[in-house]
């Protein structure tokens, strides 16, 4: 659905090492690799408790595995690094040739500036200030030519337009959720933290629109992406004169003007709310309540039941996805904590070495020294690599986030389709109505001998209206139709990439912890075999 | 040699239920030998071998709590204690725990070769508290905290750990050379239990440490500097370069200590948490499972249950730690404060000595001066003379007692802890690296059930 397996990880929550880890980078660690495989079956510790240590060197073996997935986590991906450079923990897999995006081969968001509007208001400093974003993307569009490599500069609201241009294009899409807006953030957050943000949300946006298989080949990405100066792709029209607009007319629709009284053939492929014809939201509205309270069935209904069902199942899917990914979040917190204790009772035990060597007098000191030094240093090792494996598992398990997220596409998805079949609807109580008061109106010209012309005038125009509205009915009904059929692509599509974006979630969790855990077995195997000497038999000597 | 008939308390055990220990089968401490040659010689662990090797000569040639249901010879003297069996008893307020204490020994002053009595924790603080005031000098081996607040809800872990401390307490003291001697221990392990309620009675509070005490011996420490430069008058003190570089050490310990302490009662809470955070996840991760359907909705909730599974393990390591881990590290430092509790001994012995030596000075010069002028008061002063002096001997002797116990109960002491702590690194990588492979084993035989699913 989006190129799952190129998450722009999430980092892991350390952006600045605390000073416990600064102290523990600088430990001289006195020993071999920390990061050696040692195969669980050539620790004879071990062994006995080992059950499967055949297949646990059949995993080690394939150098695929060990290598690419225990690559250790060095720095945080820089978010200016390509999304889609060749992860380092995921398996290959030919899924990344099927979701790669046919047009852009790379997008990056960087740079960001800040820039002064034209007209800037000098009463308020500040105001009329805003931030653009330089971005560059590497474009196919002539396949198998040279990539291109396009830069333009955008502003967020240029991004908002993007967003909404597509949403009226793409009815019935799961299109993916654009950066929030959030007034609120930008005044609580540093302005640098909260450019950052953005700029990441941001390159994660325009990644997932390319990777559509519909909406990264649109115009309108092509266009934001690649139209130098300003952004091409104007704005629907503001509230303020929609609203005026449709004032305007309301007088001449409601009179009956000719020209006034029929919906517009283009704007019926669009939901009535937001619009200008308010007349037509009124109809819309009218018509929604007569369906939930009047008991009256309308005419056209939503009978396709495996769609309702599926609508349920959705519902259903997104509960447990909310209550998953906030468990996943706790579970990383639990893991990470872990992590930093394990590391500060290294510590503890470090200062206790130097202190114990220190003050030394007899040599019991000194070889308990040595037994605190061997613990905190394998404690700090494992410290280690509990914080490597978070940050692996944190980008694993943000494959949950990410389709919650996604969520909300579905959800604008079948509303799309709702407000078509209200459209619909609406449009089909109207033709009802005036061919009934088309008949009335005949049947009451026909008692006047010779016909009245003033009725028949009424008449003729009511026949025109119909006519209208019959081309906008069955204008509105293919709209409702293409939004239905959006809708079953999207969810088989859906359901496919779902499928294997969770199945490369478990399975690299699992990996990830089998990986992790084994090394951090071997670290602690070695410890505790340097002091198994002190382990006693096990005569039963306090038992009677 | 004393020496060496002292057994180090190496023999006591902390994790008294070992399900996956380590020794393999038929070993003793002639196995452990050659186990042990087979291992890598890093010169730590030779030296490790030679502590280990020697407390298995002390304890074979010793005479003490061993391996006791047949004691390698009839004459050998044993003396075998243990503490089991927590029973709540009494209601509400006046609840409280009561031990079965079971004696098994052949030693002539002991009525009974076997007997087994019940003790409460209270018996356990007199029995102390008699030993802290009869052998001044020897650490006295350290009971577990009071804990008034715990106490009330008696959870089983607390009154687990409590057995367990109280066992090791008086296991110390029945494998100490002088402290087995003690007449009082064995009205403990032998009187029945109204005689041993007497006797508790009697002896509340007169014996017990005085925090002034303690807090003396700090401000000592601390305060030398401040008070020679403000001219305050100071107790009389110790100028033993040794003995300073001593309590130093023991202070800088206590810290040290305290801390690793903590970390380590952190790291316990921590593993608790990730097992509840894997069980909510799996459970999760189980109802995510059940929208899927097929094949992968069934990974799903084997994932689910992995994860479920590994909570309990988590929560099991995390009661191993905290019996085999965090309470060895509690006990050393209860036993630095008991080492804290001598020094205070020794002070108040140092200052007598002083005193009287002061006092009897004065009194021989006043002596001397009435011997010369011929005074019918000479007799009187001569024999207050004597007393004094006796009494002044009597002190610095006891005052010497003190420093030479202390030298021998400094290296005891060291040994002692090498060992516990030994053992309590060795439970610490043996439980942590277990844990760690039943992870990696729980979730590698999920693979290839996720393999089959693409």
């Amino acid at each position: 659905m989006m190129g799952s397996e190129t998450h722009l990880g999430l980092e892991p929550p350390e952006a600045s090492p605390s000073p416990p880890h600064e102290e523990m980078e600088t430990l001289a660690l006195v020993d071999d690799d920390p990061l050696s495989t040692v195969p669980a079956a050539a620790d004879p510790l071990l062994s006995p408790l080992v059950s499967s240590s055949s297949l646990s060197s059949s995993f080690l073996d394939p150098p695929s595995y060990a290598d690419v997935v225990f690559a250790p986590f060095d720095s945080p991906k820089g978010a200016a690094s390509s999304p889609r450079s060749p992860s380092l923990s995921r398996e290959p897999s030919s899924r990344s040739d099927l979701r790669a995006p046919a047009e852009y081969s790379k997008i990056t968001v960087s740079n960001p500036q800040k820039e002064q509007e034209a007209a800037a208001n000098s009463l308020v400093p500040g105001a009329g200030s805003f931030v653009t974003y330089l971005i560059t993307s590497l474009s196919l569009d002539p396949p198998g030519s040279e990539p291109i490599e396009i830069s333009v500069r955008r502003r967020f609201r240029d991004v908002v337009t993007l967003a909404d241009r597509l949403a009226e294009a793409y009815r019935g899409f799961f299109i993916p959720p654009r950066p929030d807006k959030s007034v609120v953030e930008s005044q609580v957050m540093q302005k640098q933290e909260f450019v950052e943000q953005r700029r990441s949300a941001l390159e994660k946006y325009l990644w997932r629109l390319a990777c559509h298989p519909m909406i990264g080949r649109s115009d309108e990405l092509r266009a934001f992406l690649r139209a130098q100066g300003r952004m091409p792709l104007s704005p629907s029209t503001d509230v303020a004169s929609r609203m005026l607009d449709g004032a305007v007319r309301l007088p001449k629709q409601l009179f009956g003007e000719p020209d006034g009284g029929y919906v517009a053939l283009q704007e019926v492929v669009q939901p009535a709310k937001g619009g200008r014809d308010l007349l037509r939201i009124f109809k819309e509205l009218k018509q929604s309540v007569t369906n939930d309270w009047a008991g009256v069935k309308p005419l056209v209904v939503e009978e396709d039941k495996e769609f309702l069902e599926r609508k349920d199942k959705m519902q259903d899917l997104e509960q447990q996805l909310s209550t998953a990914s906030q468990q996943a979040e706790a579970l990383v917190k639990a893991q990470q904590d872990i992590g930093e204790t394990m590391g500060e009772l290294g510590l503890a035990f470090i200062k206790l070495t130097k202190f114990e060597t220190e003050e030394a007098i007899y040599d019991s000191q000194r070889i308990r020294a040595a037994d605190a030094k061997c613990v905190a240093t394998a404690a700090v090792k494992a410290s280690r690599l509990y914080r490597e494996l978070n940050a692996q598992t944190v980008k694993h398990l943000d494959t949950l986030h990410e389709y919650l997220g996604l969520m909300l596409a579905v959800h604008s998805a079948f509303s799309d389709r709702s407000s078509a079949l209200l459209t619909v609807q609406t449009l089909m109580s109207d033709l009802t109505s005036l061919h009934t008061r088309a008949e009335k109106l005949e049947a009451a010209s026909s008692r006047i001998f010779g016909g009245d012309r003033a009725r028949i005038r009424k008449v003729e125009e009511l026949k025109e209206t119909i006519r209208v509205t019959e081309d906008a009915k069955s204008c509105a009904l293919r709209e409702y139709e293409r939004i239905k059929e959006n809708n079953k692509n999207e969810l088989e599509r859906l359901d496919k990439e779902m499928h294997e974006d969770f199945l490369g979630m478990l399975k690299g969790f699992v990996i990830n912890q089998v990986g992790y855990s084994e090394k951090i077995s071997s670290v602690w195997a070695k410890v505790a075999d340097e002091t198994s000497g002190y382990a006693r038999d096990s005569t039963p000597q306090q038992r009677m | 040699m004393k020496l060496v008939s002292r057994s180090s308390s190496k023999e006591i055990r902390y994790s008294r239920n070992n399900p996956n220990s380590l020794s393999k089968p038929g070993s003793d401490s002639a196995g452990r030998y050659s186990r042990a040659l087979l291992l890598p010689a890093s010169p730590s662990w030779q030296d490790r071998r030679k502590v280990a090797m020697i407390s298995t000569q002390r304890s074979l040639s010793g005479s003490s709590s061993q391996s006791p249901r047949s004691p390698s010879s009839p004459l050998e003297p044993f003396l075998f204690v243990s503490v089991t069996d927590p029973v709540k008893l009494g209601n509400g307020v006046q609840a409280y725990i009561s031990y079965r204490v079971i004696t098994k020994t052949n030693f002539p002053e002991y009525q009974a070769p076997e007997k087994i009595v019940i003790r409460r924790y209270s018996d356990f603080v007199w029995l102390r508290d008699r030993l802290a005031e009869k052998f001044k000098g020897i650490f006295i081996p350290p009971l577990p905290e009071k804990s008034t607040v715990e106490k009330f809800r008696f959870s089983a872990e607390f009154i687990e750990m409590r057995c367990q401390a109280l066992n090791v307490f008086i296991n110390r003291i029945a494998s100490h050379p002088d402290l087995k001697q003690s007449e009082d221990l064995r009205t403990f392990l032998q009187e029945d239990e109204e005689t041993m309620e007497r006797a508790r009675f009697q002896e509340t509070g007169i014996f017990k440490k005085k925090p002034a005490d303690l807090m003396q011996l700090f401000k000592d420490v601390q305060s030398k500097v401040s008070d020679v430069v403000l001219g305050k008058e100071k107790p009389v003190e110790e100028t033993d370069p040794e003995y300073e570089k001593l309590k130093n050490y023991i202070f800088g310990l206590e810290d040290h200590l305290a801390e690793a302490q903590r970390q380590a009662f952190r790291l316990v809470k921590r593993h608790r948490e990730l097992g509840d955070s894997l069980s909510d996840f799996g459970k999760a991760i189980k109802l995510l499972g059940a929208c899927e359907g097929d094949s992968l909705g069934k990974a799903f909730s084997e994932l689910g249950s992995k994860s479920e599974m590994l909570s309990i393990k988590l929560q099991k390591e995390a009661h191993n730690l905290l019996m085999n881990f965090e309470e060895p590290l509690k006990d050393y430092a209860r036993a630095v404060q008991s080492i804290k509790a001598t020094m205070v001994d020794r002070a108040n012995a140092f200052r007598q000595q002083c005193e009287l030596a002061e006092t009897t000075k004065l009194k021989e010069i006043n002596l001397d001066k009435l011997m010369l002028m011929r005074s019918e008061k000479a007799g009187d002063a001569e024999i207050e003379y004597n007393e004094l002096k006796a009494e002044s001997e009597e002190a610095t002797r006891r005052f010497e007692t003190i420093v030479k116990l202390m030298s021998e109960e400094i290296v005891r002491f060291q040994e002692q802890k090498t060992a516990d702590m030994g053992l309590a690194f060795h439970e610490f990588a043996k439980g942590q690296a277990k844990l760690a492979n039943d992870i990696a084993n729980a979730w590698r035989s999920l693979l290839p059930k996720l393999d089959a699913c693409s």
